[in-house]
């Protein structure tokens, strides 16, 4: 199993997404301005202010040559998770529905939240205790996600704050979505900040060892 | 050409910004406002104007929660 990380100028959790890839499998760094995905077997978006950010979150990285690599990585059926900016950068890339908006409060949320995780087959979160909250951090500015309800079915859903924790005011408690094909999942919480006991929560793991058990899967097949 | 492309949040789009300064101004005094947006301003020059439609749709705005004004000037 082999993850790939996608590094853009200004990102900042493509450090950490690929320490968190490793306990599960290999990792490998992907530079934005190369197209060579190096047969990875998933990739991450990783969390950070890619090209600064400018315009808006996510705007202008969609266009790094990477992105047309992970575009067609994705068409293929290939798992991309996105982190955070990750995430934004899916959205603003059409590779899943909707937009992130400014947080409601117009303020940097950074707090540990707990997610309900709302499927226990999609290949990011299979390997996830049922029934049981995952508690992982967010840090972000623009988490407010918003999607026509006509552009997004509920099976789509992956994850959401649980009652009464939604950090940034997203639309129906949304914290993770997939694209229609389920290969594609773009959330705002940091699971790879939450891989180790030492930082106060390791369920972030059980979305890395999601991929890596689907993965297997494939293989065998 | 220079052109101005005005970029602002669509309607129904909640829009925090223009509550908040909705709310600041009656607190200076400046009573009698409403239905406050706040947007983004892009000033360019263009060499053909018929394709600032397509910049804007592509990525001057995000067409899903933002509309966009093409203002040409000159």
């Amino acid at each position: 199993m082999k993850f790939g990380v996608v590094r853009f100028p200004g990102s900042c959790d493509d450090g950490d997404a690929l320490l968190a890839a490793e306990r599960v499998g290999e990792a490998v760094m992907l530079w934005h301005a190369d197209r060579d995905l190096q047969g990875v077997d998933a990739v991450i978006v990783p969390g950070g202010f890619s090209y600064g950010d400018y315009l808006r979150p996510g705007a202008i990285a969609r266009f790094a040559p990477m992105m047309e690599g992970v575009a067609e990585f994705a068409r293929d059926g290939g798992l991309v998770l996105g982190i955070c900016n990750g995430f934004q950068v899916l959205c603003e890339a059409g590779l899943l529905p909707g937009a992130l908006l400014p947080n409601v409060s117009l303020r940097f949320v950074c707090r540990q939240v707990e997610l309900e995780v709302m499927s226990e087959y999609s290949p990011f979160t299979r390997a996830c205790p049922l029934g049981e909250p995952l508690s992982i951090p967010v840090k972000h500015t623009t988490g407010r996600y918003y999607a026509p309800d006509r552009g997004l079915a509920d099976t789509q859903v992956l994850l959401r704050y649980a009652p009464g924790q939604n950090p940034n005011g997203s639309d129906r408690d949304i914290a993770g979505v997939c694209n229609q094909a389920g290969n594609v999942f773009g959330l705002m919480p940091h699971p790879e900040h939450a891989v180790d006991p030492l930082t106060g929560s390791s369920d972030g793991l059980a979305i890395f060892e999601s991929i890596k058990a689907h993965v297997a899967d494939r293989v065998a097949v | 050409m220079r052109a101005r492309v005005l970029v602002r949040p669509k309607a129904g789009i909640l829009d925090p910004q223009g509550q908040a300064v909705e709310r600041a101004l009656p607190a200076l005094g400046f009573d009698g406002v409403a239905n406050v947006h706040v947007g983004r301003l892009i000033e360019l020059d263009v060499d053909d104007p018929d394709r600032l439609p397509e910049m804007c749709e592509r990525l001057l705005s995000n067409p899903l929660v933002e509309e966009y004004e093409i203002v040409e000037s000159e």
